[in-house]
């Protein structure tokens, strides 16, 4: 695989209250690449992403399982969130109470490619189980960090939209782990595929050297 | 047998209620109460209008509203540092556990008869109940926000964008009804001689005017009952204007500077290091002296009064709460029940239990008595309310039984690990306010700090008053131990948030 090392872990074990997640896990993230990481519950996938963040998280946009937005607040500041590091404390706080225009037209145009334009003035709390996810996405893509991890990013859209989405992502970001469910987005989008399975990896290779039928196994004969 | 059940604790704190009832002072004293009861009702429906003195309600509401604004927003400064400094949340332990009334008897001796007064009587203990009550609406807030924001926001930024706005909304809805409280305190501080409602309303009753004194306090209800109206985000900041150009002028008292040393390095010094060299034992063993005195005269009586009316009070709320709740509910009594509960909501709200024991004190005599019925209807009022709306919040299967049986079989067994929570969350706020009905003449701590500050001893006061925020922060103690023990860790609901809600999901025991 051709781009340098961005990110790995050796050997990564890992537990919660004394009862392990992850046993002897290796993995290797490079340049360039996406990395659909896939398993049932429990099986380590998010503890793993956890460890790949703690790793280098200045340089890097989060897409969380829930949408976890501020309900409170309008569509517009959970997506200006995403800035919050690179902007003054009190251009923060300006923003917080009167946004500024051009912030404005920045979000309205990552809202529009998540299709969202329209509701850049809606609270969060409004807003469909979907259209939160988008919102979330949103937030990752305006934040424009180099790598993208994303825990389930596109697990509450129907397979269209979760396409365009993951589309989009791949195109902003160099670099992706992403946790995903549906075996046919990860063979068509991610460029690796790793299969955890109670805490350990059975299966890491390249999307185009597998068919759906060798993952179907390790989701308790869905499908 | 591991641990406590709820039968168990019940049948601890009746216990103790009945044995305090064999000791406690209860007897009607007065030669005629019906007639003053009588006398009470006619002035009620006779209200004398022109009683209303239209300052004593302005400065009982810019009290309230400079006092409550000032407490809030120091209360908001000390709710940021509260989960992380245990000096500050000691802090806060101490200035909310001395009773506002403590407060303003010592800040007169400082500030005399004057805005400062009544203004920091309120201010101090609300900034450290505010802190507590803030620290633990930001704990409960939902974060998940917090831990997406890119690495490197700032603290205010993360704050402001994160946590502020998940708990803003709260924060309006508890300060708002805080607001409520502080005029209840105010009312009552114009018993001690600020210019409230209180002031004259103490003089009507002492003279019997009842016709005078129901129109001040209507006075009072309608400002409370309409506080929805006039207290809002956007009114705030013109009433905090109005109400500190409105503050009346101080009356005498010199110089606060003066005074405060005064207070500070000499009036609060124990008697026997004022008296004596410091480097000279004698002036070290009569200082033991001194404290014992104070301590087997003044500390254990006053502390053991306390505790015998606060105790009775306590299972007597209890008892009214369990007998009023289904009255109040929607569940049981349909429409009349809502009514019920919103009256019964006002009138518990804007009714001070301290002026409630004065006015019984009038009618039945000095004994426990009018302090007990006061801390029942006040207290047994609010927790009766709150599970009123916890019933109306329960999940009801569709051939539920109806009546006596549905209250017996369904509302009170499901409820009861709620009901204790209340009742366990309240405990402290009884025994605070049981201390400051000494004042009116109950042996309990307040009687002896009222009668050490009228003798102008003020080393002993503090002694005392320190042995009230003793008693308070060890009850408290022990009621978190309890609730522990019962598996009733979650926070009662707030009657903040209740007010506005028509049921409320049953939060709490799980047994």
């Amino acid at each position: 695989m051709g781009g340098e090392l961005v990110f790995g872990v050796h050997g990564a074990s890992a537990g919660y209250d004394g009862r392990p997640v992850l046993h002897d896990v290796d993995l290797e993230v490079r340049r360039g690449e996406c990395v659909a990481l896939m398993g049932r519950s429990g099986a380590g996938k998010s503890t793993l992403l956890g460890l790949l963040y703690d790793q280098m998280p200045h340089e890097i946009a989060l897409v969380p399982q829930a949408a976890a937005l501020v309900k409170p607040l309008s569509v517009f500041h959970n997506v200006f969130m995403g800035r919050l590091d690179r902007h003054s404390t009190a251009y923060n706080l300006r923003n917080l109470v009167w946004p500024a225009k051009h912030e404005i037209a920045q979000v309205a145009d990552v809202l529009a490619d998540v299709e969202l334009a329209e509701k850049i003035r809606t609270p969060a709390s409004t807003l469909s189980g979907g259209q939160q996810q988008r919102v979330s996405v949103a937030r990752a893509l305006y934040n424009g960090r180099p790598v993208l991890l994303g825990d389930e990013p596109v697990s509450a859209l129907d397979i269209v939209q979760g396409a365009v989405i993951l589309q989009l992502l791949r195109a902003r970001h160099e670099t992706l782990v992403l946790v995903l469910h549906d075996i046919g987005l990860a063979l068509q989008h991610a460029d690796r595929i790793i299969v955890l399975e109670h805490g350990r990896k059975i299966i890491d290779q390249p999307a185009t050297d597998l068919k759906a039928r060798d993952l179907v196994g390790h989701f308790g004969g869905v499908g | 047998m591991t641990g406590l059940t709820y039968a168990r604790a019940s049948l601890l704190l009746l216990g103790a209620a009945l044995a305090s009832l064999l000791v406690a002072d209860i007897a009607v004293t007065a030669l005629n109460p019906w007639a003053d009861l009588r006398r009470i009702v006619v002035g009620i429906v006779t209200p004398d209008l022109r009683a209303i003195d239209l300052w004593a309600v302005i400065w009982t509401l810019a009290f309230a509203v400079v006092g409550v604004a000032l407490g809030s927003a120091s209360g908001f400064l000390l709710a940021i540092f509260y989960p992380r400094s245990k000096v500050i949340r000691r802090f806060a332990v101490v200035i909310r556990s001395v009773h506002e009334l403590f407060w303003a008897l010592l800040l007169i001796q400082v500030f005399g008869i004057g805005p400062l007064t009544g203004v920091l009587a309120i201010a101090l203990p609300y900034a450290g109940i505010f802190a507590k009550v803030y620290a633990e609406m930001i704990e409960e807030a939902d974060l998940a926000a917090v831990r997406v924001l890119p690495v490197g926001t700032s603290a205010v930024s993360a704050f402001a964008f994160a946590r502020l706005p998940e708990v803003a909304e709260r924060f309006k809805t508890y300060t708002l009804y805080r607001l409520e409280c502080g005029m209840r305190s105010t009312l009552v501080l114009g018993f001690i001689g600020l210019p409230t409602i209180g002031f004259h309303l103490e003089s009507y009753f002492k003279q019997g005017r009842y016709a005078q004194a129901a129109a001040l306090l209507g006075a009072f209800y309608v400002l409370i009952g309409t506080r929805r109206l006039w207290a809002r985000p956007a009114t705030v900041p013109f009433l905090i204007i109005f109400s500190l150009w409105a503050l009346p002028e101080s009356i005498g008292g010199g110089s606060a500077w003066v005074n405060m040393i005064r207070f500070l390095g000499h009036d609060i010094v124990p008697w026997p290091l004022r008296q004596g060299h410091l480097l000279d034992p004698a002036t070290w063993a009569a200082l033991a002296n001194w404290f014992w005195a104070i301590f087997t005269t003044k500390i254990i009586p006053g502390t053991w009064q306390t505790l015998v009316l606060s105790q009775i009070a306590l299972v007597a709320a209890g008892a009214l709460a369990l007998a009023l709740f289904p009255l109040v509910s929607r569940t049981f009594l349909g429409l009349a029940g809502q009514t019920a509960g919103r009256v019964m909501l006002v009138v518990v709200r804007s009714t001070p239990e301290y002026m409630l024991a004065y006015v019984l004190l009038q009618v039945i005599g000095p004994s426990m008595l009018p302090a007990i019925i006061a801390l029942a209807l006040h207290n047994g009022g609010i927790i009766g309310y709150l599970l009123g709306r916890h019933a109306d919040g329960l999940e009801q299967r569709r051939d539920a039984p109806r009546g006596l049986n549905l209250y017996a079989f369904e509302a009170v067994p499901r409820m009861y690990g709620q009901f204790l929570a209340y009742i366990l969350y309240r405990w402290e706020i009884i025994v605070r306010e049981s201390a400051i009905f000494g004042i009116l003449g109950v042996g309990t701590l307040g009687f002896h700090i009222d009668g050490a500050i009228s003798e102008l001893r003020f080393d002993v006061a503090v002694v005392l008053i320190a042995a009230s925020v003793a008693l308070c922060v060890g009850i408290d103690w022990l009621s978190r131990r309890l609730r522990k023990s019962l598996k009733i860790a979650t926070l009662p609901t707030r009657l903040a948030e209740a007010a506005g809600a028509h049921g409320l999901a049953p939060a709490g025991g799980t047994r």
